[in-house]
């Protein structure tokens, strides 16, 4: 295992040498691993493999999509890293430790150190945005103080200041996810998981979460988001990880890289994508073609 | 226990925000706890009756009514000189009256015999009488045989002249036993189905809202919450519930005992003498049993949404 582990680091590390031009100034050298899955295999209940022998590595600082059609295993693996789904086989370690040897009991801290964001967004529908936000804090021991600071703080980054009482029926899907987007950066995380999460939006919509959690990434949390919206992929230009049919086909950094601030990331995004300029076929028509 | 108001709190904003689940579970609680409450002093009082008949297992060996001392002391000394005998009481006229008194209640025989008027009955028509207790309730008949052996005609041949009538209360106490011992298992036997059969009820009331609300516990582990973080303010809730329940059953337990059972008590001596379990503590029971019943539940039934 260990042998196979340090082979995907030889790999990545001529990867990013290979890229290094358009790397940003750390290499991932450089950086700890956040995410490491060596030969993770998942079969569920009735013999179906979601993931087959997948060994890959993110490391710390990065910006990593998981494509995919649907059905290939990219919600699995993540589910896989909040051991929601733990592996039949292989090893998954999130920052260094095998998150399927640390106990039941233990499994909420863990989730407590990995922010997610899902599809469906998974408010709590009895609460309102700030109840839900406060929550997150509230699960690991937040004093009132700390929570009357930190939520208005979180809500205003994400752009919900002005619906911070209202419920989640009453926001369009973008405000429920950027709402489930503060709620999982609210504690910080040095890990954000997204799984979909512009998979109900419209490509405005999506660009704006995009742009979100680049502006969380560049704080300097590792961010892996699962989708598939290729286009969008493209457009970000960053590091792409493909899964077919439960197994890694490509992982590689997209050329032309480049550190960008989130304005300009978003000015630039919606230029290619020609959104505001109307008449492009969103995401969901370019993942059927 | 830093984190309880917040519990508290997540607790009542269940409540409010699931009030048809939590009517309907109170409402289940509310109708066990009061056939309990109904039920559990009908079978206590039940109870009450077989052990006074058990206790009555002797002879009542009537005399004359007209018998002089001598006649009487006489036959008593001849009564405890019998083998298997214990003890040899003897229950004069005025006792009988007083006896006949406690059973029958005050009212008109508040004043004894004499204030009766226009009684065809002479000043007081009750013969005296010992009660003679056998050592073992084995040997009741071998006694009776003792005091009044049966004649050459098949007649009972006294102890002593004085002797009327011997009467013992096994006859009554076995027809009496049977008849409360089916009354009491058929009681038992229903309360233990309306106990098991409300036990389900609660439990499946509180699983179907629980089940509406699995999402919610998905989303509360997903963010790193911990099982009890999780469990904590459904058994509160489950508290509330009973609490609630309990307490409506209980405010109409108290309103039927004083519209319905207290007036009868004082109108007929025999609610009166039956001497069953206290209000306070059966309501204290059928609360603490709801309560822990609805918490229970709610807190076992968390449990298969929070497997990991």
């Amino acid at each position: 295992m260990a042998l196979i582990g340090s082979r995907t680091t030889r790999r990545e590390r001529t990867r990013a040498r290979r890229a290094s031009h358009a790397a940003p100034p750390t290499t991932t050298a450089q950086r700890p691993p956040v995410v490491e899955l060596r030969e993770g295999t998942v079969v569920y209940p009735g013999g179906h493999v979601a993931l087959e022998r997948v060994t890959l590595t993110v490391y710390r600082g990065e910006f990593a999509f998981v494509v995919g059609p649907t059905g290939c295993g990219k919600s699995t693996l993540i589910k896989t890293l909040i051991r929601e789904v733990q592996p039949a086989g292989g090893h998954v370690l999130i920052a260094g430790r095998d998150i399927n040897k640390i106990r039941a009991r233990k499994v909420p801290l863990l989730r407590r150190r990995i922010g997610c964001v899902f599809q469906d967004f998974k408010l709590l529908p009895n609460r309102s945005v700030y109840d839900n936000v406060a929550y997150a804090l509230q699960v690991t021991g937040g004093t009132r103080r700390e929570i009357r600071r930190k939520v208005p703080e979180i809500l205003r980054l994400v752009g919900l200041q002005a619906k911070i009482h209202n419920y989640p029926d009453q926001l369009s899907g973008g405000e429920q996810q950027r709402v489930s987007i503060a709620r999982a950066f609210v504690n910080h995380p040095p890990l954000l998981l997204a799984d979909e999460p512009t998979g109900n939006l419209d490509p405005e919509t999506s660009i704006g979460i995009m742009q979100l959690l680049y502006r969380i990434n560049r704080t300097g949390t590792t961010v892996l988001v699962a989708t598939h919206d290729r286009e969008m992929v493209d457009k970000m230009r960053r590091r792409v990880i493909a899964i077919e049919a439960g197994r890694v086909v490509r992982d590689q950094a997209v050329a032309g890289y480049r550190d960008e601030t989130t304005t300009e990331f978003a000015m630039r995004v919606r230029a290619e994508m020609g959104v505001g300029n109307g008449g492009r076929p969103n995401g969901h028509g370019q993942e059927q073609a | 226990m830093r984190k309880l108001p917040f519990f508290i709190a997540e607790a009542f904003r269940a409540l409010r925000r699931n009030a048809a689940p939590s009517i309907a579970a109170m409402v289940t609680i509310l109708v066990t706890t009061l056939l309990l409450g109904v039920l559990i002093p009908v079978l206590k009082a039940s109870a009450q009756t077989n052990s006074g008949v058990r206790s009555q297992l002797d002879l009542n060996v009537f005399l004359d009514s007209n018998a002089t001392k001598a006649q009487i002391a006489r036959t008593g000394k001849a009564l405890r000189k019998l083998d298997h005998v214990k003890r040899v009481q003897y229950v004069s006229k005025a006792e009988a009256v007083q006896i006949l008194r406690q059973r029958v209640g005050g009212g008109p025989l508040k004043g004894g015999f004499h204030q009766l008027k226009h009684s065809p009955l002479p000043a007081n028509p009750l013969p005296p009488s010992f009660k003679v207790f056998p050592d073992s309730p084995d040997h009741l008949n071998l006694v009776r045989h003792e005091v009044a052996p049966p004649g050459s005609n098949g007649k009972p041949q006294p102890l002593t002249s004085a002797i009327q009538e011997v009467t013992s209360g096994r006859q009554e106490a076995n027809k009496i036993l049977s008849v409360t011992g089916a009354v009491k298992l058929v009681l038992a036997v229903l309360a233990v189905l309306l106990l098991i059969a409300s036990v389900l009820l609660i439990a499946n009331t509180i699983r179907l809202s629980i089940y509406a609300r699995r999402r919610e516990v998905e989303v509360m582990r997903l963010v790193g919450a911990k099982n009890w973080f999780i469990r904590w303010p459904f058994i509160i809730e489950g508290i509330l519930v009973g609490v609630i329940g309990a307490g409506c059953a209980v405010a109409l337990l108290w309103v039927g005992k004083v519209t319905i059972v207290d007036p009868l008590a004082t109108d007929f001596a025999l609610v009166n003498n039956f001497s069953t379990v206290g209000f306070v503590p059966l309501v204290a029971a059928l609360v603490a049993a709801s309560i822990g019943v609805s918490a229970f539940g709610s807190g076992v039934t968390l449990r298969r949404f929070l497997r990991i």
